[in-house]
């Protein structure tokens, strides 16, 4: 197999069943050195699931390719020892303490120097006045560092992280990204999963996927501009009513209200034009903008939901 | 990559050893379960047991003594599995557990009944289990009552008067005063052994699974056996805690005499402790969740305290019966408890009770560890 040298995930075709049902559908997914790469979609998309056959935790069904230059079907023991994994749900041990845990695993990873290794990370994460606090009564936001200071201990050059800021409050969640950036910037390649837009729009590029297929990828921008969306802003008195008129007229995809003001939105620019022109009343003001990453990925759930179920 | 090694063993085994400081409620049952049992179990239960396996020594070759034989043939009590020549022989097969008695027929046996002399007859027991030998006894008396009503006739009719022709002696083994504790004490510690041990690593694996913690272990270069081993490790220290104190109330509560060597009994306990945790380590890998483990330790306990000769004596059972109970280590840990420390049996004595468990330890552990899957599928 041929693979790029700056190539840290290069997988095609990756297809996972779980019965009958297809929850990740022949996904070809490249990720270079140093990148951050978001990857999203809805709740039950196969985010997760993708994730654990990169690191071994299931077994593809169908599809190839590479994990840190080493084969994801037959090399999974290898890759392991490379990659940090951090889990949608905390995993670590609630009735160890944070240092305990983080002791665990530089001893089961072989960390050279496994006790300054423990002291470095709690220092980094700064966890070390919490060191002999036991994992399972941290908040939420304290377990995620834990996790995070875990599986970067043994150094990986390839972090996974699913769903790590999911009820985090914003300074840790700042705090956090510019961990990652920081990581980045040294060299760690870091594949993360989110709901949250404005974390998609500090990837350097991401992948939308829905029902288990990929639908887009690329930088924001190249996100954006494929999904080709148009996009109406009305403000004025009477919005809902407004936007009960609008619902369901041809071309007219998405109608959502954003505080003082309705979005509107569609992919046939023509239709929709006509649709607002319908509409047009004095008491509001009508003006185009450019869409937003929002507006597009519900756009692409909402014409995945027509393709695919 | 493939390979076992040491640190990722040893780190499993200090985090378990963490997590069962912390555990405090199952540590406190780890203790306090032998203690009720021995409270609970401090009375024996009796039964009847039949076909106890019998040796006969005759001396004599004469009518009389056939007769005796043939009625003991007849009898549901005993069962003869052998004729020793010798004195050595006899006593190697009551050593060894092979038979329960031995009957000793005196020479000149036939002649002397003639002689109106009342010889004796002298059964040895293997008392160890009283509750096997009591019945046994009370049928052997009413046999040698009567059993040569029918050849003393005519004239030799008053042979029969004065309390019958035959004398009996009884001669017990091991536990001459018939006290049941002494027998069940000494099996306690099978019984506490196999229901703990086989719980505790039952939970072990469910466990990481239902709290998610399974799903980064995995993740991690871990390998089946550093899991296994690392989860069974901990708890032998558990078991010899338990083996310790259901010894000391052995001494000092029931005064069970220990004659054999406590340094025998030790490392033989090893393998019986490990034998159990590798048990309840392939539930834990069959079981979903963390009551079907429960579920399955009992379902291996039940049949272990009912057909293992703990309940009821061995060789009381029907014959399936005692095929399951062979498979079953605590009846093979039973007879070995028993005979070193009643019997004062060396390694050579338990040699044919001790393999079984090995074996028993290497197909659970191998089971286990084929059983525990790498991934989440
Ligand atoms: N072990 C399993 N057995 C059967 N179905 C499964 C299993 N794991 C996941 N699924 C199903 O696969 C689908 C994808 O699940 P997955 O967890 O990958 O989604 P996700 O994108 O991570 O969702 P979320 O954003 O909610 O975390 C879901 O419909 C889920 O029910
Ligand atoms: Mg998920």
């Amino acid at each position: 197999m041929s693979t790029a040298p700056d190539l840290v995930i290069d997988v095609t075709g990756v297809t996972k069943k779980f019965g009958d049902k297809t929850v990740v559908n022949a996904i070809d997914l490249q990720v270079r050195r140093g990148e951050i790469y978001g990857f999203l979609g809805p709740n039950g998309s196969g985010k997760t699931t993708f994730i654990r056959m990169l690191c071994g935790l299931l077994t593809p069904d169908a599809g190839a390719g590479t994990c840190l230059g080493l084969d994801v079907r037959t090399q999974q023991a290898a890759i392991k020892l490379q990659v940090g994994y951090m889990t949608q749900r905390f995993s670590y041990y609630e009735d160890l303490t944070i240092r305990e845990n983080l002791d665990f695993v530089a001893r089961i990873y072989g960390v050279p120097g496994r006790r300054a290794a423990v002291e470095r990370s709690l220092e980094r994460l700064g966890l070390q006045h919490r060191s002999h606090q036991l994992a399972g009564q941290l908040s939420g936001g304290w377990k995620q560092r834990l996790a995070l200071a875990a599986c970067l201990i043994h150094q990986p050059r390839l972090l996974l992280l699913d769903e790590p800021t999911a009820g985090v409050d914003p300074k840790a969640r700042r705090d956090f990204w510019e961990e990652i950036h920081r990581l980045a910037a040294d060299g760690l390649t870091v594949l993360i999963t989110t709901h949250y837009m404005d974390e998609a729009e500090r990837c350097h590029r991401l992948a939308y996927l829905a029902y288990g297929n990929l639908l887009a990828r690329g930088t924001v921008a190249d996100v954006v501009a494929a999904a080709r969306l148009n996009t109406w802003v009305a403000t004025g008195p009477g919005l809902r009513a407004l936007a009960d008129a609008l619902r369901g007229r041809p071309g007219v995809e998405q109608v959502v209200p954003f505080g003082n003001s309705l979005h509107v939105s569609g992919r046939d620019a023509a239709l929709l034009d006509r649709a607002v022109a319908e509409r047009r009343a004095p008491e509001h003001e009508w003006r185009r903008i450019e869409a937003g990453l929002e507006h597009v990925f519900i756009s692409l759930m909402e014409s995945a939901e027509d393709n695919f179920t | 990559m493939k390979r076992f090694t040491f640190h990722r063993l040893w780190a499993m085994v200090l985090k378990e050893f963490i997590q069962m400081r912390r555990d405090r409620v199952t540590f406190g049952m780890m203790v306090g379960i032998p203690l009720m049992q021995l409270m609970l179990f401090g009375f024996a239960i009796n039964s009847d047991p039949r076909h106890l396996p019998t040796a006969i020594r005759s001396a004599d070759q004469g009518p009389f003594s056939r007769t005796l034989v043939a009625a003991l043939r007849h009898s549901d009590y005993f069962q003869i599995v052998a004729e020793a020549e010798t004195e050595a022989e006899a006593a190697r097969l009551l050593q060894f557990g092979e038979v329960q008695f031995v009957i000793n027929i005196p020479e000149d046996f036939t002649r002397r009944i003639l002689r109106g002399e009342r010889p004796a007859v002298l059964i040895e027991a293997d008392a160890t289990d009283p509750a096997a030998t009591g019945p046994a006894l009370a049928a052997m008396r009413a046999i040698a009552d009567s059993v040569l009503d029918r050849d003393l006739t005519g004239p030799l009719a008053p042979l029969r008067a004065r309390g019958g022709a035959i004398e009996l002696r009884l001669h017990a083994h091991y536990n001459p005063e018939n006290i049941t504790q002494y027998n069940v004490v000494p099996g306690l510690m099978g019984v506490v052994l196999t229901m703990t041990m086989v719980i505790i690593t039952g939970l072990a694996i469910t466990r990481e699974r239902e709290r998610g913690t399974m799903e980064n272990l995995l993740a991690t270069p871990v390998r089946p056996f550093e899991v296994m081993v690392g989860k069974i490790l901990p708890f032998i220290l558990v078991g010899y805690i338990q083996v310790t104190l259901i010894l000391l109330a052995a001494r000092f509560i029931f005064g069970v005499p220990m004659v054999g060597s406590l340094l025998l009994l030790y490392p033989v306990a090893l393998l019986f402790i490990a034998a159990n945790l590798a048990v309840g380590i392939t539930f834990s890998t069959l079981a979903q969740n963390q009551l079907q483990a429960v579920q399955m330790a009992f379902f291996f306990f039940l049949p272990s305290l009912l057909l293992s000769g703990f309940m009821f004596p061995f060789r009381g059972m029907p014959e399936w019966a005692q095929w399951i109970g062979s498979g079953l280590p605590l009846t093979h840990f039973l007879r070995i408890v028993r005979g070193i420390l009643l019997k004062g049996n060396g390694l050579g004595e338990i040699w044919p009770e001790l393999w079984p468990i090995a074996l028993f330890l290497v197909v659970a552990m191998t089971v286990a560890v084929k059983r525990y899957r790498q991934t989440l599928d």
